[in-house]
């Protein structure tokens, strides 16, 4: 009995292996954004969501909260909405790999001969990079709120959603891969998801409230994401004092007022964790 | 390393000579718990050969494909792809086979090129490459035309068309196929035929497909049959066929008695039967004349029976399968076509 030899048995050097798994990365990244550019609905109600709570928010609560000096609730509220836009859309993206496995196509993905992480962080850095966008996009609404955008605090604005929705999107990579079906993933929606908006300072200060809440949203990964980019939006408008101490941005620990540079680094360190968590689940799903 | 050309000769002539395995399969096992669902199988697959696995229901076709795809383990038993040993090497067993699995694998909002290049990336096809691929692989499938179409506007058979286009991007050496046909209609499944029959044409693709169709199975070069997780027979359609027995002639005539008197003093085989008599032959449909001859009493009709697939399966298993198509198809899958369909 004779066998027949492979066809492509030449064990390859660790330069070549690694760009092909790039190459996979890249490829599964912009399967992400070919689905999303073809889904118009999606962008299109990703966008209205936000728009309700500016509406409710920015001019329902404006009255009880009363501006201070010109500097009005709107204003505050704005990059906590945009940071919601974009948690909603990461988380969605990241658990979009329940209908991967529903419609089959996760186990085309499974069975390449290709390491399960380049899979995990293309999906990651697809679903992200999606999310971003969708929050960007928001930024037309910024002069009917009188927010006053400069090309550096786009940048900064994007970069700093860019990272939110990496942790966000891995986070929701690590969920899908623990949930066998989907009814599992309206549960989670409504268990982590809101919760964790509500909990992050995006919607209102949280310097007032009660002791176990405050606990609360202090191991709440999105709260020390949201304080910078709030921060570096009230850092580009004129805002007197009083507004400062009315509208506070940043986060308190034991009366200590963490710099912008200890928040993000929180905010990385979540990143870490939970990209290493989504390697982990995509690695033990059947 | 020679590729011969003589792959595409008929499984008669080649059989002859011997020919490369490309899948070895020795005492092959797999156990769930105290329930064996495939047990100490041995089987070879040679090079540019459409091998056919038949059997029902649970008789553990899938779980050996797993097995053979690196996608389950073994209990015990080796198994060589390629030339590759599964257990020890799978990354490099994937890379050498196609893979299609009984339910679909394809993502709908993409369209039919994306879904190929989404494959050949993750299949490590050279980027150089790729474009010529894609166009021979829709070609070999007959869908050029649809190229640039998405998948969710795709029918059920184009679909898995596609699949079997998207399992040989990357030039594997065996072609696996769980149930291909399974959920189509019967012109479908007759088109997909000519798919794969032209593959071993013109690719030279060995092919091994798992199957509950009898007809299906005919288009087989070899087929095994498996029931209850053991091969029962493992041969051509044709000397499977010729090993059970031989042809029969049925005879209504006139007189039955005086008939069958008449054939056995010709040295015939005869039994009576009702309308008749039965009359066993080596080329049935060529004995009817001499029959007819030694009845001597007029012959009032004639029927030739070959056996088919399902005598042999008959004969091995004591069973026959005849399921309907509905219930043939999983749940699961059913609910898919009913989804697509909307
Ligand atoms: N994961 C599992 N756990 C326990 N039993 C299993 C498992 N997978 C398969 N079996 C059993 O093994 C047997 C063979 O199953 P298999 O799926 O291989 O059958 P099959 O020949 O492919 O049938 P079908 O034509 O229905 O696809 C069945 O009795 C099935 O119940
Ligand atoms: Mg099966």
């Amino acid at each position: 009995m004779s066998s027949v030899p492979p066809h492509s048995s030449a064990v390859e050097g660790p330069e070549t292996v690694m760009r092909d798994e790039l190459r996979t990365t890249g490829m599964v990244w912009l399967r992400e954004l070919i689905r999303f550019e073809r889904t118009r609905t999606r962008i299109l109600s990703g966008l209205i969501q936000p728009v309700l709570f500016l509406i409710v928010m920015g001019y329902g609560m404006a009255g009880l909260v009363g501006s201070v000096e010109g500097f009005g609730f709107k204003k505050f509220v704005f990059p906590g909405i945009m940071a919601m836009s974009v948690v909603t859309t990461a988380i969605f993206s990241g658990m979009s790999i329940v209908w991967d496995r529903e419609f089959g196509f996760l186990r085309e993905m499974l069975v390449a001969p290709t390491s399960r992480a380049s899979l995990a962080l293309g999906k990651t850095a697809g679903g992200a990079t999606v999310a971003a966008v969708q929050g960007t996009i928001m930024l037309v609404l910024a002069p009917l709120i009188g927010v006053h955008l400069t090309a550096v605090l786009v940048a900064e604005i994007i970069g700093l959603e860019l990272l939110m929705a990496i942790a966000l999107t891995a986070f929701g990579v690590f969920v899908a891969t623990h949930i066998e079906r989907m009814e599992g993933f309206q549960v989670v929606m409504q268990m982590l998801l809101f919760p964790m908006i509500f909990l992050s300072g995006a919607l209102f200060p949280l310097n007032k409230l009660p002791g176990w809440l405050n606990v609360i949203t202090h191991v709440n990964p999105l709260t020390y994401a949201v304080a910078p980019l709030r921060q570096v939006v009230f850092a580009a408008q004129h805002m007197p004092a009083k507004a400062r101490e009315r509208f506070p941005s940043s986060v308190e620990v034991f009366g200590h007022t963490l710099s912008i540079g200890t928040e993000l680094a929180i905010v990385v360190a979540f990143v870490v964790i939970f990209i290493a968590l989504a390697i982990r689940g995509f690695s033990r799903t059947e | 390393m020679p590729r011969t050309v003589t792959n595409d000769a008929a499984p008669e002539i080649a059989s002859s000579s011997p020919r490369p395995s490309v899948v070895e399969v020795h005492d092959l096992t797999r156990r769930f718990g105290e329930f064996t669902a495939v047990d100490a199988i041995s089987f070879e697959v040679f090079e540019g050969e459409v091998f056919a696995f038949l059997g029902p229901n649970g008789a553990g076709k899938s779980t050996t494909i797993n097995m053979l795809c690196t996608l389950a383990h073994p209990s015990a038993g080796q198994i060589r792809v390629a030339g590759l040993d599964v257990t020890a090497r799978p990354k490099a067993v994937r890379r050498n086979i196609g893979l299609v699995f009984q339910d679909q694998t394809l993502d709908d909002r993409l369209t039919a090129q994306e879904n190929l290049r989404f494959h050949a990336v993750l299949y490590r096809v050279p980027r150089d490459q790729v474009d010529a691929r894609i166009a021979r692989v829709l070609e070999l499938v007959d869908l050029s035309e649809r190229r640039h179409d998405l998948v969710s506007e795709f029918s059920g058979g184009m679909a898995r068309r596609l699949e079997i286009a998207r399992a040989l991007m990357h030039v594997p050496r065996v072609l696996f196929l769980d149930e291909p046909t399974i959920g189509l209609d019967p012109q479908t499944r007759a088109l997909m035929w000519e798919d794969v029959l032209r593959l071993r044409e013109e690719a030279h693709i060995t092919v091994f497909l798992t199957t509950h169709y009898m007809d299906e199975a005919e288009y087989a070069d070899r087929i095994a049959i498996i029931d209850h997780g053991k091969i029962v027979a493992i041969d051509t359609p044709q000397a499977l066929k010729a090993e059970i027995g031989a042809d029969t002639v049925d005879l209504g005539t006139t007189d039955d008695v005086a008939a069958i008197a008449a054939l056995e003093r010709d040295g015939y085989r005869v039994e009576a039967v009702a309308g008749g008599a039965r009359v066993y032959v080596e080329h049935g449909e060529n004995a009817v004349p001499a029959l007819i001859e030694s009845v001597g009493v007029p012959v009032l009709n004639v029927h030739v029976h070959q056996p088919t697939l399902d005598d042999v399966f008959l004969h091995y298993t004591g069973r026959e399968i005849r399921e309907s198509h509905a219930e043939a198809i999983p749940a699961r899958m059913r609910a898919r076509f009913a989804r697509r369909g909307r």
